[in-house]
């Protein structure tokens, strides 16, 4: 193929002019570019604003996507019953007897710890969430992990706020506009998460790695204790996440700490509820931190 | 005696030849729009774990620089990066600088070796989007660091396949692009 005519510089002035114009404007271009992006990195709120504005007008066609993805999901899902009523009615009703026995059992159990917790002075503090929303997309071509999703502040939505569905921690709200926000997923490089072992208090640091696993860096260092199958759950050092919410589970161990895989899955994630910052302390009138720099020695 | 005219006989693949010509805003508009549409894939219903999907905006972009040069003027990296850089989750001005750059590169590859062919594009596009995915998870924050970049390994692979395709796709865009459906009167 032949080099294209028009950028052939003849004799005429004027045509040379204009390539190399082009030319000055591209390099300046990227200047430009290296010096936004210099900026960005040295404080990467700068353009928050810029970005706020576009993805809320974007969002709402995302937001029909995500309501299609969910009901696409339900479709398939109500098709395939069909075919499994029967072995699946009666599976159920095993499932519903035993359901029924453990639900008693945590009656008990709940009205155990309301005593234990009224013994210990401590008030349930769980507050209601402040909005719930789809996850509307993410990412997907970058290395940063961040989803985009379907609420701002107009539904109270602010920045710091904890993103969590039923299954667990998803991330904090990075940036919000007006009716969407971005919620920095917590397999991101930048997400740092104070996280404890569910059943005893081995503290530690989950930190993203941007690949869908997160990395948990122990705080006692020494033998390590993990082992495959171990669940973290937040701990609430710091502030920001409220304690006890599940965030991820070991899957193979290293030297100084292990690599888990995330407990709910963004991917499966539609909807997502958005809580309030929680703040250590703040129901027996305490002030607490509330930055996100955990301070980790706290236990 | 005169015979019937052949009804294809005022005709090329772009439509009527009488009374018709280009729109305008076709052959300006429709590189821009299928660019932006491919920068504005992060608010599709996916979900990643990981950086899975390549980069179609600048696919889409680098798929029309090498497929008709001359359609895309030198500067536009600059407007096309900052759209890019609103979505992609990458630290604003990153796509601007990539962007610009590979319309300079592209300019002096084109002056090095004049006569392209298949090859050659595949070979440039592949060592471009080689260059845009590295330095983009270098700098895609927090901080400049190094070991982001093995993540994009898979999503370069993938880039890299995918690249004939999205040439032959501009191309059928190409040629819608030059339909002549205003009618002059």
């Amino acid at each position: 193929m032949a080099r294209p005519a028009h950028r052939r510089r003849g004799h005429s002035k004027k045509a040379q002019y204009s390539v190399f114009t082009g030319f000055v404007v591209a390099a300046l271009g990227a200047l430009a570019g290296a010096a936004l992006l210099g900026i960005s990195l040295w404080k990467p709120e700068t353009f928050a604003g810029l970005r706020e504005e576009a993805t809320d007008v974007v969002a709402p066609a995302g937001e029909a996507g995500a309501a299609g993805r969910s009901g696409g999901l339900g479709l398939v899902d109500s098709i395939a019953g069909y075919f499994r009523a029967g072995a699946q009615n009666a599976r159920l009703r095993a499932e519903a007897h035993a359901a029924h026995v453990q639900l008693a059992e945590a009656d008990a159990l709940r009205e155990e710890n309301r005593q234990l917790k009224a013994l210990l002075g401590l008030k349930q503090s769980d507050a209601p969430p402040v909005a719930f929303a789809l996850l509307v997309g993410s990412t997907s071509a970058s290395t940063r992990r961040i989803a985009y999703l379907s609420a701002g502040r107009d539904q109270g939505v602010g920045p710091g706020m904890p993103v969590t569905s039923p299954r667990g921690l998803i991330g904090r709200v990075l940036e919000a506009g007006d009716s969407s926000a971005r919620v920095l997923l917590i397999t991101d490089g930048a997400s740092m998460v104070p996280v404890r072992r569910a059943n005893d208090e081995v503290v530690a640091f989950a930190q993203g790695r941007s690949d869908g696993t997160l990395r948990i860096r122990l705080i006692n260092l020494g033998i390590n204790p993990l082992k495959p199958g171990d669940v973290f759950v937040t701990s609430g050092a710091g502030g920001i996440y409220r304690p006890g919410t599940a965030v991820a589970v070991v899957s193979r161990v290293m030297r100084d700490g292990a690599i888990a895989r995330v407990l709910a899955n963004p991917a499966a994630a539609v909807e997502v509820a958005v809580e309030p910052v929680w703040v250590p302390g703040a129901s027996q009138g305490e002030s607490g931190a509330g930055t996100g720099k955990p301070s980790g020695a706290d236990k | 005696m005169i015979s019937e005219i052949n009804p294809r006989a005022r005709r090329d693949p772009f439509g009527k030849k009488i009374n018709r010509d280009h729109s305008a805003l076709l052959v300006h508009g429709l590189p821009l729009v299928t660019i932006l549409l491919g920068s504005l894939v992060p608010v599709l219903p996916l979900i990643a774990a990981g950086p899975v999907m390549p980069p179609l905006g600048y696919m889409m972009f680098l798929a029309w620089r090498l497929v008709r040069p001359g359609v895309l003027p030198l500067w536009i990296g600059l407007p096309l990066g900052a759209f890019d850089d609103l979505f992609s989750g990458q630290p604003f001005g990153s796509a601007i600088m990539l962007w610009s750059l590979t319309m300079l590169v592209l300019e002096g590859i084109e002056a090095r070796f004049p006569w392209r062919g298949f090859w050659q594009d595949w070979i440039s596009a592949s060592a471009l989007l080689a260059g845009y995915l590295g330095l983009s998870a270098l700098f895609a924050g927090p901080g400049v660091d190094i070991t982001r970049v093995p993540l994009v390994l898979p999503q370069l692979l993938l880039s890299i396949l995918l690249f004939p395709i999205f040439a032959r796709m501009v191309a059928v865009f190409d040629r819608l692009r030059l339909l002549r459906v205003k009618v002059l009167r």
